[in-house]
């Protein structure tokens, strides 16, 4: 995957993941198959922009509540923003846990690891039904949050 | 060639799959729980004490409007259903229903609109207008305390098949559908807020959220709208044949009009 052009200016990198998403579509079938043998594509190493990811701007990210925040399911380390969501697990310690590489694959397609999964996949618009007017083409993250939010989620090392 | 084999292979798992899905049984926690339980206890109180709960200005407004002639019949509701609405006492339970006449399926609001066009000569009201949610608050009180119990057999069941199918549906930006929070999570925290098991049996409520009352088609479109998915219309076949569905998930659930959310 070349994605240095994938700088995504806001709003959204709609054509960029599209982009993502033809390479993925032969992806797709590949999972298919993986998923019918119990295996699933693991990790994405290569980042999805040349700029590498900004730690504290991914976690203002991340705390950002118009953006899909990962705070409506997942307790965190940011002791200043009330009511964190226990829907998925909580992320204290997720930096020790995976890799980058594998970080990254649970935010941009979480589904490629897991069809059922309630994760929404944060740098994905294809395999989308009903999208509202205005996200349709549009990916949750842009490439750049993705990568920030990676970088944020690399430093979270401790347990709680 | 070995490829097509392999895809058709896997297509036919994948429909076998689906198949399957489609007979299991719904997965609705069973006892079904109000959403009432899931609410913090100071709205709770908002809801318990009918001096309080600011639900019943519009109850208030619909007693009004139920003796007040409307359209060129000169017919007021209670004319025909009883000056406090004792003949419709448990109808608010019985809905959505399909109308015998037309086959369509009708919830109370298009009851309502269905009695003031055909036989009131009156315009219909609005959706999510003050007047309608008004009556359906009013219509609804009265039934206050009895079981919901709709019927999803016999000419219902088309309906009822269709509303299932959207319930299970992933759909939005954010790729869910109603049973992955309402039935598999229910009770768990989003953010502050405790999933409920999404039953209807309050309608119209008094949401915190929206300072005023609002229709069971409104919160459809709330949730919808929340998960980035475009909403389908009010009174539309979707949000009608979803109605269906999940009022009978409550099914035996009390009525208790006006409920207070958050």
């Amino acid at each position: 995957m070349r994605v240095d052009g994938m700088r995504a200016s806001p709003p959204t990198s709609g054509a960029e993941a599209v982009h993502l998403g033809a390479r993925r579509g032969a992806l797709g079938l590949a999972v298919a198959l993986c998923l019918a043998v119990g295996a699933a594509a693991q990790e994405m190493p290569e980042p999805l922009t040349a700029e590498p990811g900004n730690p504290e701007r991914g976690r203002l990210v991340v705390r950002d509540l118009g953006a899909a925040s990962c705070l409506i399911c997942h307790a965190m380390p940011i002791p200043e923003e009330p009511d964190h969501g226990d829907i998925g697990p909580p992320l204290h310690g997720v930096g020790a846990r995976f890799t980058p590489a594998e970080l990254r694959q649970r935010l941009v397609d979480p589904k490629a690891l897991d069809p059922d999964t309630v994760m929404p996949s944060y740098f994905r618009v294809d395999g989308l039904r009903g999208v509202l007017g205005r996200y349709v083409g549009r990916t949750i993250y842009t490439a750049q949050q993705v990568e920030d939010v990676v970088a944020y989620l690399a430093t979270l090392t401790e347990a709680p | 060639m070995r490829g097509i084999a392999t895809l058709a292979a896997l297509g036919a798992v994948l429909l076998a799959a689906a198949a399957a899905r489609a007979q299991e049984p719904d997965p609705t926690p069973r006892p079904p729980v109000s959403g009432y339980a899931f609410m913090a206890p100071a709205t709770q109180e908002l809801q318990y004490d009918d001096f309080v709960n600011p639900g019943f200005f519009a109850i208030d407004r619909g007693r009004r409007l139920w003796s007040e002639p409307s359209g060129a019949s000169g017919a007021a509701c209670a004319d025909c259903h009883g000056a406090e609405g004792e003949d419709l006492v448990g109808a608010a339970a019985r809905l959505p229903a399909v109308d015998p006449e037309s086959g369509a399926l009708m919830n109370l609001e298009g009851r309502i609109n269905d009695c003031r066009e055909s036989r009131m000569n009156a315009d219909p009201y609005s959706h999510e207008s003050d007047d309608l949610l008004a009556l359906t608050a009013y219509v609804s009180h009265l039934s206050r305390g009895m079981p919901v119990s709709v019927a999803v057999d016999g000419p219902a069941a088309p309906f009822f098949a269709q509303g299932r199918a959207l319930y299970f549906e992933r759909r939005g930006q954010l790729d869910l559908s109603c049973t992955q929070c309402h039935d598999e999570r229910a009770g768990q925290m989003l953010r502050g807020d405790r999933i409920s098991q999404g039953h209807v049996n309050g309608f119209p409520i008094y949401r915190l959220k929206w300072f005023t009352m609002g229709s069971r088609h409104r919160m459809f479109e709330w949730c919808n709208t929340s998960l980035r998915a475009e909403p389908f219309a009010p009174d539309s076949p979707e949000y009608l044949a979803l109605e269906l569905y999940v009022a009978w998930r409550g099914n035996g659930l009390p009525i208790e009009t006006p409920a207070v959310r958050r």
